[in-house]
C-alpha cells in the first residue's frame, strides 16, 4: 500500500520548471522529503493537497486522485506550512478548537480532540494564553497539533525544525517520530538537512530540481554516509597529532580522509573516519589513548544536502567520482522495486 | 549536536521510557461533517470574532463601544417619544440608520481588516485553504460574517425603535411598515457597505491600510457628491442632484430610502430621484455588490498558499 504515489509528475510555471517528472511511491511510515530550497518541495506539497493543478502527470494521496477527490484528501491529511502562520491575539485551545472544526468536527469533538493532542505535543497551562507570547518551539508545536487534530492518516510537515534550537530540533524530531510510532499517522516531513531526517525517517526521498535525485530507505542512506570527524590535540611527543592520529587509525584498518577542501574552519584539523561498524568507535577512542592526544571533538557529521549531489569521494566508502553519475538513471526501477517489495 | 549512531534505530526499550506520562493516542472515529459544516464553522467564528467574542478582552472594546453609540441614541429617541406623548417617532427607520454612517464607517474600518487581513498577515489563510473548505466557501463565510456584522450593528437600533415605538402604542400599521422598510434598508446597506470593506480589506495584508482604504472609500466620495449636489442645487438643476446621488454609497443609500422605503430625502433641497434614477440607482448598487464579490473572489485565487 502506498499512501502517496505520483506518475510523471510536473509542474511549469511561465518561467520555471518547479517539478520535472517527478514519479515516486511513498509508503506508510515516517518519510523525509529532502531537496534544496528552491527544489520543489513545497510545490509538491500543495500539489498533493489538491490546491495546485499539476501541468501533467497524475498524483494520488491516500488512494484519491489529486485532480478530483481535493476535499476529500485535505479531510484525512493534515499540514503543517513551513511559515509562521499563527494569529497572536487567540489562545492556542481558541485556535485549535477552530481548525478541528474547518476540519469537519462536531463542536465537542473538537474540544476533546484539542485538549488531547495539545497535551501529546507537549502544551499545557500555556495553552490558554494568547498565541503572540509563545517561544518558536511553542509555536512550532502549535501549528503541529492543529496538523493532527482531525486525526489524519498522512500528516505533510514542511521545515518543521525551522529556526529552532539544537534541543527544540531534537525534541520535535523525537515527536515526529512518536506521530508515526505511538499515533500510527505516516508522516511526510521536508528538511534541507540530511542529517537530521536520517535520524528520524524510514525512508528518504531527495530531490533537485523538480526531478527525483533519490528513493531510498534510510538504513542505505547512513550505510553510504555514516561518517565521523574527529579532532584532536598535538602534543609534545606528537607536534602533528593529526598525522599520528591517521598513521596509528590507518595501521589498525580504518579508512581515514583528510578534509582537502579546506573549507570549513579548522578544515585541516579534522579526519573524517568512515564507520563500517560499532568497532570503528572504539578504535578512535584507543588510538587517541594510547598516543596521548586530547580528543577535541568526536562528532557524526551533519550532512548538508549538496553533498548527496556532488558524492565526496571522502564520504563514501567504495564509489569511484563517477559512479553517481551511472548510478543516477537507475534510481526510480530501484524505487519500484523496492515498493513492490512492500506490498508483499 | 553529536548523536550516537544508535539514536537512528531506537530501541524498544527506549520508547518506553519515552511515554510514561502518556495515557495514550486516541482515534477519532466519529463523524466528519465536511465542507458545509467547515464553511458554517468559519462564518460562525469570523461573525463572533467582529465583536471581538472569543478574542482578547482589548478586542472587545471597539465593537462594544460602537454597537452602544448605534443603539443608546434609539433608546433615547424612544425614551423621549414616549415622555411626549408623540404620535410618531421623531426619526424614520431608514433615516435613522443614515445618521449612523460615520459610526458604521468606523465600525467597518475596524472589523473588515480585523476579519480578512489579519489571515493574510499571519498567514492563516493556508491552514484554511488545506481543510476541505475550497477558497470560494472561504470568501463566501467572510463577506456573509462582514455583512452579518454590519446588520446585526444597524439592525439593533431600528428594533429597539419599533419596540419603543409599540410600547409608546403608536399606530401599529404605520410602525410596522416603517420598521420591515427599515430591515430591508438594514439588508441592502450591509451587504453594499461589506461588499466594499471586504475587498478593500483583502487587498493588504496590512492592518493600518486596511483601515484607511475603508474610511477613505466611504467619506470622500460621500462628501464629494454632497457638495456637488449642493452646487447643483444652488442652481437649480434638479435632475443633477440626483445624478450625481449614484456616485457614492452614501448616496446611494440616501436615495434608495427616499424612494423606495418611505424616508425623507436627505439630499440638498430635500430632492428625491426620478424613475430612472431610481432604477439606475438599484442597478449601480447590485453590480458594486457583485463587482466587489467578484473582485474578492479573484483576489482569493492568488492570495494565501
Amino acid at each position: 500500500m502506498t499512501v502517496i504515489a505520483t506518475e510523471s509528475l510536473s509542474k511549469r510555471f511561465p518561467r520555471v520548471t518547479a517539478l520535472d517528472r517527478l514519479t515516486v511511491g511513498i509508503t506508510p511510515g515516517v518519510t523525509g522529503l529532502v531537496g534544496a530550497n528552491g527544489a520543489g518541495k513545497s510545490t509538491l506539497i500543495k500539489i498533493l493537497l489538491g490546491l495546485s493543478p499539476a501541468s501533467e502527470g497524475s498524483a494520488s494521496v491516500l488512494g484519491m486522485d489529486v485532480s478530483t477527490q481535493g476535499s476529500a484528501i485535505r479531510e484525512r491529511v493534515g499540514y503543517m506550512p513551513e511559515h509562521d502562520c499563527l494569529p497572536p491575539d487567540v489562545s492556542a485551545t481558541e485556535f485549535v478548537v477552530h481548525m478541528a472544526r474547518m476540519s469537519g468536527l462536531p463542536p465537542t469533538a473538537a474540544r476533546e480532540r484539542t485538549a488531547d493532542t495539545l497535551r501529546h505535543v507537549g502544551l499545557y497551562e500555556e495553552r490558554y494564553r494568547p498565541m503572540g507570547g509563545y517561544s518558536t518551539g511553542m509555536k512550532q508545536r502549535v501549528k503541529l497539533a492543529q496538523a493532527l487534530v482531525h486525526d489524519p492518516h498522512l500528516v505533510l510537515l514542511d521545515e518543521p525544525t525551522n529556526g529552532l534550537d539544537p534541543v527544540g530540533r531534537d525534541d520535535m524530531l523525537a515527536l515526529i517520530r512518536r506521530v508515526h510510532t505511538d499515533f500510527g499517522i505516516s508522516v511526510l516531513v521536508t528538511s534541507h538537512l540530511l542529517g537530521e531526517l536520517e535520524r528520524t525517517c524510514d525512508h528518504v526521498v531527495v530531490i533537485d530540481g523538480g526531478k527525483l535525485l533519490r528513493s531510498s530507505s534510510t538504513a542505505d542512506f547512513t550505510q553510504r554516509t555514516a561518517a565521523l570527524a574527529v579532532e584532536v590535540t598535538d602534543t609534545d611527543r606528537h607536534p602533528d597529532g593529526t598525522a599520528a592520529l591517521r598513521t596509528a587509525l590507518e595501521g589498525a584498518g580504518v579508512t581515514v580522509h583528510a578534509d582537502e577542501s579546506g573549507a570549513a574552519p579548522g578544515a585541516g584539523r579534522l579526519l573524517y573516519i568512515t564507520v563500517t561498524e560499532d568497532s570503528v568507535y572504539d578504535a578512535v577512542r584507543d588510538a587517541a589513548a594510547e598516543l596521548g592526544l586530547g580528543l577535541v571533538r568526536m562528532e557524526q557529521r551533519r550532512h548538508q544536502i549538496a553533498e548527496v549531489f556532488t558524492q565526496q569521494p571522502h564520504e563514501s566508502r567504495s564509489p569511484e567520482p563517477g559512479d553517481s553519475e551511472h548510478q543516477r538513471p537507475q534510481e526510480p526501477a530501484q524505487v519500484r522495486e523496492r515498493s513492490s517489495a512492500d506490498v508483499v | 549536536m553529536s548523536s550516537e549512531p544508535t539514536t537512528t534505530a531506537p530501541a524498544p526499550a527506549q520508547r518506553g521510557q519515552d511515554v510514561i506520562h502518556n495515557i495514550g493516542y486516541r482515534r477519532y472515529e466519529g463523524q466528519r461533517l465536511g465542507r458545509s459544516y467547515a464553511r458554517r464553522s468559519l462564518f460562525i467564528q469570523s461573525l463572533r470574532g467582529a465583536f471581538g467574542l472569543g478574542r482578547s478582552a482589548k478586542s472587545k472594546v471597539l465593537p462594544m463601544i460602537l454597537l452602544a453609540a448605534t443603539s443608546l441614541p434609539a433608546a433615547i429617541v424612544v425614551a423621549v417619544s414616549v415622555a411626549t406623548n408623540a404620535d410618531e417617532l421623531p426619526v424614520g427607520y431608514p433615516e435613522y440608520v443614515l445618521l449612523l454612517q460615520p459610526v458604521i464607517g468606523i465600525f467597518l474600518a475596524a472589523v473588515a481588516p480585523q476579519m480578512v487581513s489579519l489571515d493574510l498577515r499571519f498567514k492563516t489563510t493556508p491552514l484554511y485553504f488545506s481543510r476541505p473548505i475550497e477558497r470560494s466557501d472561504y470568501v463566501a463565510a467572510k463577506y456573509a460574517a462582514l455583512s452579518a456584522a454590519v446588520f446585526v450593528v444597524i439592525a439593533a437600533p431600528v428594533v429597539i425603535m419599533y419596540a419603543g415605538a409599540m410600547l409608546a402604542k403608536l399606530d401599529f400599521g404605520d410602525e410596522t411598515k416603517g420598521f420591515f422598510q427599515g430591515l430591508v434598508f438594514c439588508v441592502v446597506f450591509a451587504l453594499l457597505h461589506a461588499a466594499l470593506a471586504a475587498y478593500l480589506a483583502a487587498l493588504t495584508p496590512r492592518r493600518g491600510f486596511g483601515i484607511a482604504a475603508v474610511i477613505v472609500v466611504l467619506t470622500v466620495p460621500y462628501f464629494l457628491m454632497s457638495a456637488l449636489q449642493a452646487i447643483a442645487d444652488e442652481q437649480d438643476s434638479l435632475s443633477a442632484v440626483g445624478w450625481l446621488a449614484l456616485g457614492s454609497p452614501g448616496t446611494l443609500m440616501d436615495g434608495l430610502q427616499s424612494k423606495f422605503l418611505g424616508g425623507a430625502s436627505g439630499f440638498p433641497g430635500g430632492h428625491g430621484l426620478s424613475n430612472a434614477q431610481g432604477a439606475l440607482s438599484l442597478l449601480v448598487i447590485a453590480a458594486l455588490i457583485a463587482g466587489s464579490y467578484a473582485l474578492l473572489s479573484r483576489r482569493y485565487r492568488k492570495a494565501g498558499l
